[in-house]
C-alpha cells in the first residue's frame, strides 16, 4: 500500500453536551476504497463533514500531503482534491449536466460580456461521461435524470475538480439493484484510476463487494478497521454493537390484549412495491426499528393520513377504517407525534396552552367561542402531569428545551382520548431526565389500554422500552422480535436485511 | 390591547397633535367627520385583507373587485330596477363567490396567492370597464333611494358630532371580526394555519378549508365596502375607481402588525393602521403639501414605522438574551444542532 496522502490524526468533535467524535484516526491512500460503517448516530457523517471542510474539529490535526493543519475549509478540501457526493444531491434541476458540472467555473468566450462557451463546456464534460460509462449526454436536462444518474453527475463534477478522494454519504440508499451494481463498477473504475473513495453505507454486502477496508465507528469512536482479508458481515456487526445497554425496561402491568391497530399490506409512495403488515396490541409498546430511510416515518405518515396509502388496509379494533386526512385519524383516536416537532408538531411562537388545545378546540367551546379559562386549566393539568418545566402555560413554546417541547406535543394528545399513539423518535434532541419521564408516561399510557407504536433509531431506546420490536428494511418488515430475542445484534441483523 | 397596537395609537395621536398644532382646521367637526368617513370606508376592506394575510396569503384584487361590484350594484338598482335589498344580497354573494374561486385556486390548484389575485386584479378591472363600456356609472336625475342612501352614506348626529354610517358599519365589522379572530375556533385555525400550515394539518385542522374560508370572508367584506363606496361616490369611473385600494389595505394590515408571512396581526391594529393612513392623507391636504406627494408621504411613514418596529424588537430581543433564557434551553439547543445534521 502506498503512502497515505491524507491523514486524520486524533480527531475529536465536541458539540456542547455531545461528543460526536472521540479520538478518531483515519488515513487514506491513493486508490483505496474505504467503507465507513456504524449505527445511526455513530459519528460517520460528522467525520465526513470534518473531511469536507464543513465541520471544524475540536481537537486533532489533518495532514494533507504531509502538511499538517488544524482544520480544513471547504476551499481547502476542494484544493486538496476532496470531493463530497451528498446524500441530498446539491444539483440544479434547471440546468443541464454540463452546466451542473462546471457551475461557477464555466468556460467563457473572451469579451466584456463573458458569455458561456457552450461548445467548450460540452467538450470538457464529454470525456468524463465516457470514462464513467454514463448513458446520457452533457446536454441532458438534470430534471429528466434519475437519482442514480444525478449521483453520477455529482461524481463527474468531483472528477472535473481533479478529485483524489470522493466521499459518498449513503450513495446506494435510494438506488435500485442494477443502479447499485453500476455504482459499484464506477467505484472500481475510480480505484483503477488511482482515485480514493470513502463511502458510508448500511449495506454490508456492498462493503464485501468493493471495499479495501471497513472502518467501524461507534458512539463517535473508531472501534475497529477490518482489512479486506478479514471482512465478513459477522465481524462487522460484532464491531458495530458491543455496547452495554442499560436496562430501562418496565414491564406492563398486565399482558397486552388483543390487536388494537392492524396494518394489512400497507404500501407507501416511497416503497411502492413493498407492503407492510403489522399489528399493535392493546397495552403494548411496539418498537419499530430500522435504519434511517427504511420507510418507517413514511408508514407513520400514511397511517395518520398525512400521505395517502397506495394500497392495503387499516383496522382499528378489528373494524376496517378509512383514513385519508389527519382529521380522520384523530377522530378514530389515532394520534401521531411527528419526528420533527418544530416543523410539524408545534406552533413555535405560540403559548403552551394554545398548542395543547389546538387539535381539540371544539371541546373548549362556550357560546361558540373558545373558553380560555378552561383551556388554561387543562393546560395546567397537563403541565403538572407531564412535568413540563415552564414558568406558566402562557409561555411560548420556542423558549422551552427540546424535552419540554416534546412533552407539549404529547400533552396535545393526552388531553384527548388516545387509542393508538404513534410516536416517531420520541426522544430526539431530548435531555436524559426528560427522556425517562417520557418513557414513564408511555408505560402509564399502555397500562391504561393505549396501543403505542414507537419509531426509534436509538438502539438503547428500542431495546429498553419496547415490549416487542418490528424491524423494517427497505420498506418492508424484515422481522419481529419478542423480548426474549431482544439484542442489539438481532435488531441490526434485521435492519440490514439479514435474518436472525 | 397589544403593545404594538398601543404604540400605533400613540403614533396616531402624535401625528394628529402635530397636524392640529400647525393647522387647527384639522379639529373642525366637518374635517373630523369626513376623515372618519374615509376610515370607515377603507377600514372594512382592510379588515377583509387582514383575514387573508393572517392565513399567510395576499389579496391584490381588492380595488378591482370594488370597481366591478360597485358598477354592478349601481347598474342593478338604477338600470335594472332590482330591489336594493336584493341587489345588496347579490353583490355580497358575488364577493363571496370571488373569494371562493381565489381560495380554491390557491389551495386545490396550488397557485401562489400573489399570482391568483394579480390575475383577479386585471380581470375584474377589465370586466368593470367592459361592462360599462368605460363610461361612468352613476345615479341619473331623479333616481333616488332615500333609505339606502341614508343607511350607507348618511350621518347621524351623536352628541353634536355627525357620525358617518360607514363608521358605524366599521365598528360592527370590527367587533364581529375581533370576536371571530381572537375568540373563535375559526380564528385560532386562521392563525395556526398562517403560522405553520404543516403543524396545523398534523393537529387535524383542515388547512385548505381554513384558507378558502379566509378568502371567502375577504370577498364578502370587500363586496360590502364596494357597496358603501359606490353609495358614497355616487358615480363610478370603472377605470380608476378603487385603484390602489388593495395597497391601502395591505399597508393598513402591515402597520397593524400583520406579517406577510402569516400568523400575526390584530384587528384593532388593522383599524388603527387605517386611521393612521387617513390621518396622513388629511395631513397632506391640510399642510399644503402638494397632493402629488400623497403616496410618497404614506410610503415614507410606513417604512419608518416598520424600521422603528424592527429596531425596537431586536433591542428587546437582545435584552432578553442578556438576561438569559431558561438554562434548559441553552443546554438543549446544541444537542438538537448535533442531531440536526
Amino acid at each position: 500500500m502506498p503512502e497515505p496522502f491524507l491523514e486524520l490524526v486524533d480527531i475529536g468533535k465536541i458539540y456542547p453536551g455531545v461528543v460526536a467524535l472521540d479520538h478518531v484516526d483515519l488515513s487514506v491512500s491513493r486508490g483505496e476504497v474505504i467503507a465507513l460503517i456504524g449505527e445511526n448516530g455513530a459519528g460517520k457523517s460528522t467525520l465526513m463533514r470534518v473531511l469536507g471542510g464543513v465541520a471544524e474539529p475540536s481537537v486533532g490535526a489533518i495532514r494533507v500531503d504531509g502538511v499538517e493543519r488544524r482544520s480544513l475549509t471547504v476551499a481547502d478540501a476542494i484544493k486538496a482534491g476532496i470531493a463530497f457526493v451528498h446524500q441530498e444531491l446539491n444539483l440544479f434541476d434547471n440546468l443541464d449536466v454540463a452546466g451542473n458540472v462546471y457551475i461557477g467555473r464555466e468556460p467563457v468566450h473572451g469579451g466584456p460580456l463573458k458569455l458561456i462557451d457552450r461548445k467548450r463546456l460540452y467538450a470538457q464534460v464529454r470525456p468524463l461521461l465516457d470514462r464513467l460509462g454514463a448513458d446520457f449526454g452533457p446536454d441532458a436536462l438534470l430534471a429528466e435524470l434519475s437519482l442514480a444518474q444525478r449521483q453520477l453527475v455529482e461524481i463527474i463534477k468531483a472528477l472535473s475538480l481533479d478529485a483524489r478522494l470522493v466521499i459518498m454519504d449513503e450513495p446506494t440508499s435510494s438506488l435500485t439493484l442494477t443502479e447499485t451494481d453500476r455504482l459499484m463498477r464506477v467505484i472500481a473504475g475510480l480505484k483503477a484510476d488511482g482515485v480514493s473513495v470513502i463511502f458510508i453505507t448500511h449495506r454490508l454486502n456492498e462493503v464485501m463487494q468493493c471495499a479495501d477496508r471497513a472502518v467501524v465507528l461507534r458512539d463517535g469512536r473508531m472501534v475497529g478497521a477490518l482489512p479486506r482479508a478479514e471482512l465478513s458481515p459477522a465481524a462487522m456487526i460484532r464491531l458495530m454493537i458491543g455496547r452495554d445497554l442499560k436496562s430501562l425496561y418496565v414491564p406492563p402491568a398486565a399482558p397486552p390484549g388483543e390487536a388494537m391497530l392492524d396494518i394489512v399490506e400497507a404500501m407507501t409512495d416511497t416503497y411502492p412495491n413493498r407492503a407492510v403488515s403489522l399489528s399493535v396490541r392493546r397495552g403494548e409498546i411496539l418498537g419499530l426499528a430500522g435504519l434511517v430511510g427504511s420507510g418507517r416515518t413514511e408508514l407513520a405518515r400514511a397511517i395518520f393520513g398525512v400521505d395517502r396509502l397506495r394500497g392495503g388496509a387499516i383496522r382499528l379494533d378489528a373494524q376496517p377504517i378509512r383514513i385519508d386526512t389527519p382529521r380522520a385519524a384523530i377522530e378514530h383516536g389515532i394520534y401521531l407525534i411527528p419526528e420533527d416537532r418544530k416543523s410539524s408538531g408545534l406552533l413555535l411562537d405560540v403559548s403552551i396552552a394554545e398548542n395543547i388545545s389546538l387539535p381539540d378546540l371544539a371541546s373548549y367551546l362556550r357560546f361558540w367561542l373558545v373558553n380560555t379559562a378552561r383551556e388554561t386549566e387543562n393546560a395546567q393539568r397537563q403541565r403538572e402531569r407531564l412535568k413540563i418545566r415552564a414558568p406558566d402555560v402562557a409561555t411560548s413554546v420556542d423558549s422551552l428545551s427540546g424535552g419540554n417541547q416534546q412533552k407539549v406535543v404529547l400533552a396535545k394528545w393526552l388531553s384527548m382520548r388516545p387509542k393508538v399513539l404513534i410516536f416517531d423518535e420520541p426522544t430526539r434532541g431530548v435531555d436524559v431526565g426528560a427522556k425517562q419521564e417520557i418513557y414513564d408516561m408511555l408505560r402509564r399510557l399502555t397500562d391504561a389500554g393505549v396501543a403505542i407504536l414507537m419509531i426509534s433509531s436509538d438502539m438503547e431506546e428500542v431495546i429498553g422500552v419496547s415490549d416487542r420490536i418490528a424491524v423494517m428494511h427497505e420498506g418492508a418488515i424484515s422481522g419481529f422480535l419478542d423480548r426474549s430475542q431482544f439484542s442489539e445484534h438481532n435488531v441490526l441483523q434485521l435492519a440490514v436485511g439479514h435474518t436472525v | 390591547m397589544h403593545k404594538k397596537d398601543l404604540s400605533l395609537l400613540v403614533l396616531i395621536l402624535v401625528v394628529g397633535a402635530v397636524v392640529a398644532f400647525i393647522n387647527p382646521r384639522f379639529l373642525l367637526v366637518g374635517n373630523l367627520s369626513n376623515t372618519a368617513n374615509q376610515v370607515g370606508l377603507f377600514g372594512i376592506f382592510s379588515i377583509a385583507e387582514a383575514f387573508v394575510i393572517i392565513v399567510g396569503g395576499i389579496e391584490l384584487s381588492v380595488g378591482s373587485v370594488i370597481a366591478l361590484l360597485g358598477v354592478l350594484f349601481i347598474d342593478l338598482i338604477v338600470n335594472r330596477d332590482v330591489n336594493w335589498i336584493a341587489a345588496f344580497g347579490i353583490i355580497i354573494g358575488g364577493g363571496l363567490a370571488i373569494g371562493l374561486v381565489h381560495g380554491t385556486l390557491v389551495t386545490k390548484m396550488r397557485i401562489q396567492p400573489f399570482v391568483v389575485t394579480l390575475c383577479g386584479l386585471l380581470i375584474y378591472r377589465g370586466a368593470a370597464r367592459y361592462y360599462t363600456e368605460d363610461a361612468t356609472a352613476g345615479f341619473g336625475f331623479g333616481a333616488s333611494f332615500p333609505t339606502l342612501e341614508w343607511l350607507t352614506a348618511g350621518r347621524t348626529n351623536v352628541l353634536g358630532f355627525p357620525l358617518p354610517h360607514s363608521v358605524v358599519a366599521l365598528i360592527i365589522v370590527t367587533a364581529v371580526a375581533w370576536v371571530v379572530l381572537h375568540r373563535s375556533v375559526f380564528g385560532r385555525y386562521l392563525y395556526a394555519v398562517g403560522k405553520n400550515e404543516e403543524a396545523a394539518r398534523y393537529s387535524g385542522i383542515r388547512a385548505n378549508r381554513v384558507v378558502i374560508s379566509a378568502y371567502v370572508v375577504c370577498g364578502g367584506l370587500t363586496a360590502f365596502s364596494a357597496i358603501l363606496l359606490a353609495m358614497y361616490t355616487r358615480s363610478i369611473s370603472p377605470a380608476v375607481h378603487g385603484s390602489f385600494y388593495e395597497l391601502y389595505a395591505i399597508a393598513a394590515a402591515v402597520l397593524g402588525g400583520c406579517s406577510l408571512r402569516g400568523g400575526e396581526g390584530s384587528i384593532i391594529g388593522v383599524v388603527l393602521g387605517t386611521v393612521l393612513l387617513q390621518v396622513l392623507q388629511n395631513l397632506v391636504n391640510l399642510l399644503g403639501i402638494p397632493s402629488s406627494l400623497n403616496f410618497a408621504v404614506m410610503g415614507t411613514v410606513i417604512l419608518v414605522g416598520v424600521l422603528a418596529d424592527q429596531y425596537l424588537m431586536q433591542r428587546s430581543r437582545r435584552a432578553t438574551m442578556a438576561k438569559g433564557r431558561p438554562q434548559a434551553n441553552v443546554a438543549a439547543a446544541p444537542l438538537e444542532r448535533a442531531n440536526a445534521k
